[in-house]
C-alpha cells in the first residue's frame, strides 16, 4: 500500500507525454553502479489492522502505565481537557505546511499570534516567538541570544538547572568562542549569592537560571536580576513548568530580560519525552536577535486586520550563515494544543489548577516527611516538586518501591554527588489524596 | 538620478565630499533593489571604518544587505531619523535617506571611487 | 471556506468569570502554609475566559482559514507534502505507547525501545548507512547535530579544520548549521547544468575544509551523477561528504546515499516518511552515519542485548546531548507504521510515481514557464517567471492568483539561483485528475498574465484576506495583542 492514486492506465499515458517508455528511464541520471539491483531488505507491507496490531503488542511490553508514577523533572503528567484532542486533530491544523502563503493560512498564523501573546501575559515581558524545539533547545538558544547582544563570551548557567538542559547547552556552545560557568547551590536549594557574586565579570553576558528550579524550589528571581544587572549581564529565566505561572509572579516583573522554557505542561502528553514545545519571550529591545519564526499583525489589500510572519530577515533562509539561528521549523502544532489549553482553562482555571497541584504537593510533602527518617532536603519554597532526603542510597529504595508498583522519583545522585540519597518527587493534579497516602503507606513500609 | 556632485562604488554606496568629511547613502538603484526599506542597522559614532569594510546593513521583508564604507574614516554621526523612518532611504536616497558621516583618512582614497557618468555606464553593464 | 465570518481574537470575545473547563474539587486539606515565601502574582493580565463552546466556534473557525493536504494539491518544493494516512495518526495516539514519562525505568518501556531502534535499523537499510541517531528535532536540527559530528571527529584527530563548503543552490539551513558549529562557509558555484562542478570543488577542497554538504537530488532536483567522484574528491583531503536528506522521496528504494560515499546525512521523517507538518512543525530529523562517526553520536543510544534494550549514556566520544530526552518520539512512530504499511515495493514505487509525477507536470508546463537548466529532474521541478516577466507578471504574482483556483503556489523564489523561482514538487500520493487541474490553471494564468495582468497583480481574490501589507507588519511590529 502506497497512497498511490495512479492508475495503469494514467502511467502509460503520463510516460507517452513524457516521451519516454518506463518509469525507470526517467532515473537515468543516477549511475548504473550506485543503483540498487534488488528491493530493500525492509518488512512489510503491512495492512491497516496489521500495523495497529504490530504497535498494540509493542505497547503491552510497556509495563509502566500499571505503575503509580511521580516522576516529573521537566516531563509532566496533567490532565488534558477532551476538547484539546478534538480540536487539534482538525486536518486544517495537522496537514498544512509553514504559513508562507499568509492569505490561505490565516488560522495558523492567528494562533500563533494568540500563543505568542498567552505567553506575553504569563512572563510578563513583551514579545514572544512563534516556539522552539523545547525547553533545553531554548535554554541554549537563550545564552546564545544573550551573548549575541551582549558580546561577552561568559555564560554562567546555575547548577540547579535541567541536567539536560546544561548538557544541550554544553554542546551547542562547545564550537563558539564562549565560556560556560556553573553557579552553585546553597542549603536552600536555590542560587548561592556568593557564588554567583564571584563569578560575575565584565565579560559576563548572561545569567541563567531555572524556576522552579530542578530542586523544585522556586528561585528569588528579583535579587538575582538586581545582581546580574548590576554587572550589566541579561538575567534569562527558564520555566520547565509552566504551570507555575498561574500562581507565580512573572519573572519579567521581576526583572527577566529572557523567559525561556517548556510547555509540555499545557495539553501534551508525555509521549515519552516528545514532541514537547520550547517556548520564548523577551523585552522589546532584543526582538532582532530573537530566534525562530514570530507572526505579526498587519492589514490586507482592503484594510483588513490579517498576520503575516515578519521580521524574518533575522532567519537563517534570509540571513544564511548570519542568521540569529539556524532553526527553520517550530513547533506550531504543539503550540496550537498549547493554545487551545490556556484558552481553555482561562484566566480562573489556570490559577486554580496551580493551586491545586501546589496544595497537592504540600500535603505530600507533609505526608512523606512524617515518616521517620524522611527528610525535606532543601529550605527554599516549592511549587509542585521537592526534594527529599532519605536514610539510604535512592536508588534502593527506589526499587523496593518499583517490586510494589510505584516509582517513587527521580534519582539526583546520577548529576548531583553528594545527593545520592535524595529524590525529586512530582506531584500533580492526577494525584488523588489515596494515591498520596498509598505512596506514603508503602514508603514507610519499605523504609521499617 | 545619479546627481553629478556625488562619487559612487560598485556596491552602490554614494559619497558626498563636504570639506575634511563624507556624507554616505545608497544609491537610487539600490534603493529601488531593495524595495520598501524596513530596517536600517547603523555603525556607533566614534567607530573606525577601513575602506570596503562593513558600515552596516539595510533590510527590506525578504532581504539584507550589507553596506560598506567607500573610503577609510571615523564615524562622526549617524543619521538617527532612519530608526522610526527607514523609508526615507526610499524617498529621498540621496537627501534625508543618508546613513554615515564620516571624518575622511585620506582623501586619495577617492580616487578609486566612480564619478555619475562612470557608475551609469557600470549600471548598464549590470542590466545585461 | 466559508468567508463570511470574521473571527475576533480569543482575547476579543473573553469576558470575565466564564471557563470551558470544570477542575474537581481539592481533595486535600487546604495548607494556606503552602503559598509562604512564594513570590504571588496578583492576576495574568488580559488572560483570556470562554466557554466550551466559544473555544470550539473559536478553533472550528480559524482552522477552516487554513489550506491543507487534506484539501488539495500543495505542491511547496522541497517539502514533500504528501498525503498524511490517518492509520498512523491513531498509532500515535495509542495510549500504552505515549501515556509513558520519558525517565521511566529502561524494563518498564521496552516496548518504546524496541519501537525506536527498529526505526532506527530499518533507516540504516534505506540509506545505506551504519548507524542513526533520533535525536533531532527536524531537519535543521539535524544539520547541526551531523555537522557537529564532523567537527568532533576532526577535534579528535587534532584539527577541528576550518571551511566548511557549501553550494550556492543550498538551503540556508545549511550555512547556518555549519556557522554555529563554527566553521567559515565557502560558497560553490554552480555549473550550467546547476549542479558541483569538479573543477570548482578540486580547487576549493584543502585540508583545511572539513566537509561538503551537498543536497541530492540538489534543490534543482537534479541527481549529481559525479556524486562518487565528488566524494573521493572530499575524502581525499580528509573531509567529510554530509548530504541534505531533504529530497529523499527521490531517491528511496532505488539508490543509497550510504552506496554513493556519504559519511553523514540528515532525514526529514515530516517529508519522505509522511508524518504531517502540523503548520510547520514538529518535524524529525533522525542523522545516520557511517561506522567512523558513530562513536560520536549523541547520547543516549539504544542497545539491544539478548532482546532487552538499554539507553547508553556512557559513550565518551559522544557530542552530548542536542536535545532533552530521545526526540520526537510520537513522529517516529507515524514513520515506522509508514514504513511498514508500505513494505519495500510500496517504498520503490513512492520514490517512482513522485519522479513520475514531476515529470509530467514539467513536460507539460515546458515553453509555457521558462526552465533555466534543462537537465533531467528527479521528484522535483523549478520554473521561473521569466516570460511573464514581460508583461510585468511575477512568480509572487502568479502564486497569489493559483489561490484563486483553489490550490496551493509552489515554494516561491528559491533556490537562489534561479531568479522568479517556482519550485514544485508533486510527491506521489498526488491522482492525474489534481496534476492536470495545476496544469490547467498554470496555463489559464499564463494566458492571463498577456490578457488581464491586473487581475494577477490584485491576487487572490477570494481568500479569507486578499494580499497582506508585509511592509507594515515589519516596519511597525504588532507582536501580540495588548488591552486597550
Amino acid at each position: 500500500m502506497s497512497y498511490i492514486p495512479i492508475s495503469e492506465k494514467d502511467r502509460k499515458e503520463m510516460l507517452e507525454r513524457i516521451g519516454v517508455g518506463s518509469i525507470e528511464e526517467l532515473f537515468c541520471c543516477i549511475p548504473e553502479n550506485i543503483r540498487l539491483k534488488e528491493l530493500l531488505n525492509l518488512p512489510g507491507p503491512l495492512s491497516e489492522p496489521e500495523v495497529l496490531q504490530y504497535f498494540q503488542e509493542k505497547g503491552e511490553k510497556n509495563l509502566y502505565g500499571q505503575y503509580l508514577s511521580f516522576l516529573g523533572g521537566g516531563a509532566y503528567d496533567h490532565f488534558i481537557p477532551a476538547v484539546v484532542d478534538y480540536l487539534s486533530s482538525r486536518g486544517e491544523f495537522v496537514t498544512p505546511y509553514t504559513p508562507y502563503q499568509p492569505e490561505v493560512s490565516q488560522g495558523t498564523l492567528q494562533v500563533i499570534f494568540e500563543f505568542q501573546t498567552l505567553i506575553c501575559q504569563l512572563t510578563g515581558l513583551d514579545i514572544a516567538n512563534a516556539s522552539l524545539y523545547d525547553g533545553a533547545t531554548g535554554a541554549a538558544e537563550a545564552v546564545l541570544m544573550a551573548s549575541r547582544v551582549k558580546g561577552g563570551r561568559r555564560l554562567l548557567v546555575a547548577s540547579n538547572l535541567n541536567p539536560e538542559y546544561r548538557q544541550v547547552i554544553y554542546t551547542y556552545t562547545r564550537n563558539l568562542d564562549l565560556e560556560v560557568v556553573e553557579i552553585p547551590y546553597d542549603r536552600s536549594g536555590r542560587i548561592d549569592r556568593a557564588g554567583l557574586e564571584a563569578a560575575l565579570n565584565s565579560q559576563t553576558s548572561v545569567l541563567l537560571c531555572q524556576s522552579p528550579n530542578y530542586f523544585g524550589v522556586v528561585e528569588d528571581l528579583k535579587s538575582l536580576g538586581e545582581i546580574a544587572h548590576a554587572h550589566q549581564a541579561m538575567l534569562a529565566v527558564v520555566i520547565s513548568e509552566p504551570l507555575s505561572l498561574g500562581l507565580l509572579e512573572a519573572p519579567g516583573k521581576l526583572g527577566a530580560d529572557i523567559v525561556t522554557g517548556e510547555a509540555q505542561s499545557f495539553g501534551l502528553p508525555l509521549s515519552f519525552g516528545g514532541p514537547y514545545l520550547g517556548f520564548m519571550a523577551c523585552r522589546k529591545e532584543f526582538v532582532r536577535q530573537m530566534p525562530g519564526r514570530i507572526a505579526g499583525q498587519t492589514v490586507d489589500a482592503e484594510g483588513r486586520r490579517g498576520f503575516v510572519l515578519t521580521l524574518s530577515t533575522r532567519e537563517q533562509h534570509i540571513r544564511r550563515e548570519k542568521a540569529t539561528s539556524n532553526i527553520c521549523t517550530n513547533q506550531a502544532h504543539c503550540a496550537l494544543r498549547a493554545t487551545i489549553y490556556l484558552e481553555t482553562l482561562g484566566r480562573q482555571g489556570l490559577k486554580k489548577l496551580a493551586w491545586i497541584n501546589l496544595q497537592k504537593a504540600a500535603y505530600a510533602l507533609e505526608k512523606l516527611t512524617s515518616i521517620p527518617g524522611v527528610k525535606r532536603k532543601f529550605t527554599g519554597p516549592v511549587f509542585n516538586e521537592f526534594v527529599l532526603e532519605f536514610p539510604a542510597e535512592w536508588e534502593t529504595i527506589s526499587r523496593k518501591l518499583e517490586e510494589r508498583g510505584i516509582l517513587g522519583g527521580l534519582s539526583l545522585g546520577k548529576f548531583y554527588p553528594g545527593l545520592d540519597n535524595c529524590a525529586l518527587i512530582t506531584v500533580t493534579e492526577k494525584h488523588s489524596r489515596e494515591k498520596i497516602d498509598h505512596f506514603a503507606r508503602v514508603l514507610e513500609e519499605v523504609l521499617r | 538620478m545619479y546627481p553629478e556632485n556625488l562619487f559612487y562604488t560598485k556596491d552602490h554606496e554614494w559619497l558626498r565630499l563636504e570639506g575634511e568629511e563624507a556624507v554616505v547613502g545608497i544609491t537610487d538603484f539600490a534603493q529601488k533593489q531593495l524595495g520598501d526599506i524596513i530596517y536600517v542597522d547603523l555603525p556607533q559614532v566614534g567607530k573606525t571604518l577601513e575602506a570596503h569594510q562593513t558600515l552596516g546593513s539595510v533590510e527590506s521583508v525578504k532581504s539584507v544587505s550589507d553596506i560598506y564604507s567607500p573610503v577609510s574614516g571615523e564615524v562622526i554621526e549617524v543619521n538617527s531619523e532612519l530608526a522610526q523612518t527607514p523609508d526615507l532611504i526610499n524617498r529621498d536616497p540621496y537627501g534625508q535617506g543618508w546613513l554615515v558621516r564620516l571624518k575622511i583618512k585620506d582623501k586619495d582614497e577617492l580616487n578609486n571611487l566612480m564619478k555619475a557618468a562612470e557608475y551609469e555606464k557600470y549600471l548598464e553593464g549590470l542590466e545585461h | 471556506m466559508i468567508n463570511v465570518i470574521r473571527e475576533p481574537l480569543i482575547f476579543e470575545i473573553s469576558s470575565p468569570g466564564k471557563t470551558a473547563f470544570r477542575l474537581p474539587p481539592l481533595d486535600v486539606p487546604e495548607n494556606p502554609r503552602a503559598l509562604e515565601g512564594l513570590p504571588l502574582r496578583e492576576d495574568i493580565d488580559g488572560f483570556p475566559e470562554v466557554s466550551e463552546t466559544e473555544v470550539t466556534r473559536h478553533f472550528t473557525r480559524l482552522s477552516q482559514m487554513n489550506y491543507c493536504v487534506d484539501f488539495g494539491f500543495y505542491p511547496l518544493g522541497s517539502c514533500t507534502m504528501k498525503y498524511n494516512p490517518k492509520i498512523n495518526e491513531k498509532v500515535a495516539s495509542l495510549g500504552s505507547l505515549i501515556d509513558i514519562h520519558p525517565l521511566a525505568p529502561e524494563s518498564l518501556v521496552q516496548g518504546n525501545l524496541e519501537l525506536m531502534k527498529t526505526l532506527e535499523r530499518l533507516l540504516c537499510e534505506i540509506t545505506g548507512m551504519d548507524a542513526v541517531t533520533l535525536q533531532p528535532a527536524a531537519g535543521a536540527h539535524g544539520e547541526l547535530t551531523g555537522m557537529m559530528l564532523i567537527r568532533a571527529y576532526h577535534q579528535a584527530h587534532g584539527n577541528p579544520r576550518k571551511y566548511v563548503l557549501i553550494p550556492d543552490s543550498a538551503h540556508g539551513t545549511n550555512p547556518s548549521s555549519a556557522h554555529i558549529c563554527g566553521y567559515v562557509v565557502k560558497e560553490i558555484k554552480s555549473n550550467e547544468r546547476g549542479t558541483i562542478s569538479l573543477e570548482e570543488l578540486e580547487k576549493e577542497m584543502t585540508e583545511e575544509v572539513a566537509a561538503l554538504m551537498v543536497t541530492n537530488p540538489n534543490t534543482l532536483g537534479v541527481f549529481e551523477s559525479d556524486i562518487c567522484r565528488i566524494a573521493d574528491i572530499v575524502h581525499a583531503k580528509g573531509g567529510f561528504v554530509y548530504m541534505d536528506g531533504a529530497n529523499l522521496n527521490a531517491l528511496a528504494g532505488i539508490t543509497r546515499p550510504g552506496d554513493m560515499k556519504v559519511d553523514v546525512l540528515h532525514l526529514n521523517l515530516h517529508k519522505t516518511f509522511s508524518t504531517p507538518h502540523g503548520g510547520g512543525g514538529p518535524g524529525s530529523g533522525p542523522v545516520a552515519v557511517k561506522k567512523i562517526l558513530e562513536p560520536y553520536l549523541p547520547v543516549p543510544v539504544i542497545e539491544e542485548k539478548d532482546g532487552r534494550y538499554y539507553l547508553n549514556y556512557n559513550r565518551p566520544q559522544s557530542i552530548g546531548r542536542v536535545k532533552s530526552f530521545y526526540g520526537h518520539f510520537q513522529v517516529m512512530l507515524k514513520a515506522l507504521a509508514y514504513i511498514l504499511t508500505l513494505g519495500p515495493a510500496g517504498l520503490r514505487e513512492m520514490t517512482e510515481i513522485a519522479v513520475l509525477n514531476s515529470n509530467y507536470i514539467r513536460k507539460s508546463l515546458e515553453g509555457i514557464y521558462h526552465l533555466k537548466y534543462d537537465a533531467p529532474t528527479l521528484h522535483e521541478c523549478v520554473f521561473s517567471d521569466k516570460y511573464q516577466k514581460e508583461f510585468g507578471i511575477t512568480n509572487l504574482d502568479i502564486c497569489k492568483r493559483l489561490l484563486d483556483y483553489g490550490l496551493h503556489p509552489p515554494t516561491m523564489s528559491f533556490p537562489l539561483i534561479v531568479h522568479g523561482a517556482l519550485m514544485i514538487e508533486p510527491t506521489e500520493t498526488e491522482s492525474r485528475r489534481d496534476l492536470d487541474l495545476f496544469i490547467e490553471a498554470m496555463k489559464a494564468i499564463d494566458r492571463e498574465a498577456r490578457e488581464n495582468p491586473e487581475l494577477l497583480r490584485t491576487a487572490p481574490h477570494i481568500t479569507y484576506v486578499r494580499r497582506l501589507d508585509e511592509v507594515q507588519a515589519a516596519r511597525n511590529p504588532v507582536l501580540r495583542w495588548e488591552k486597550k
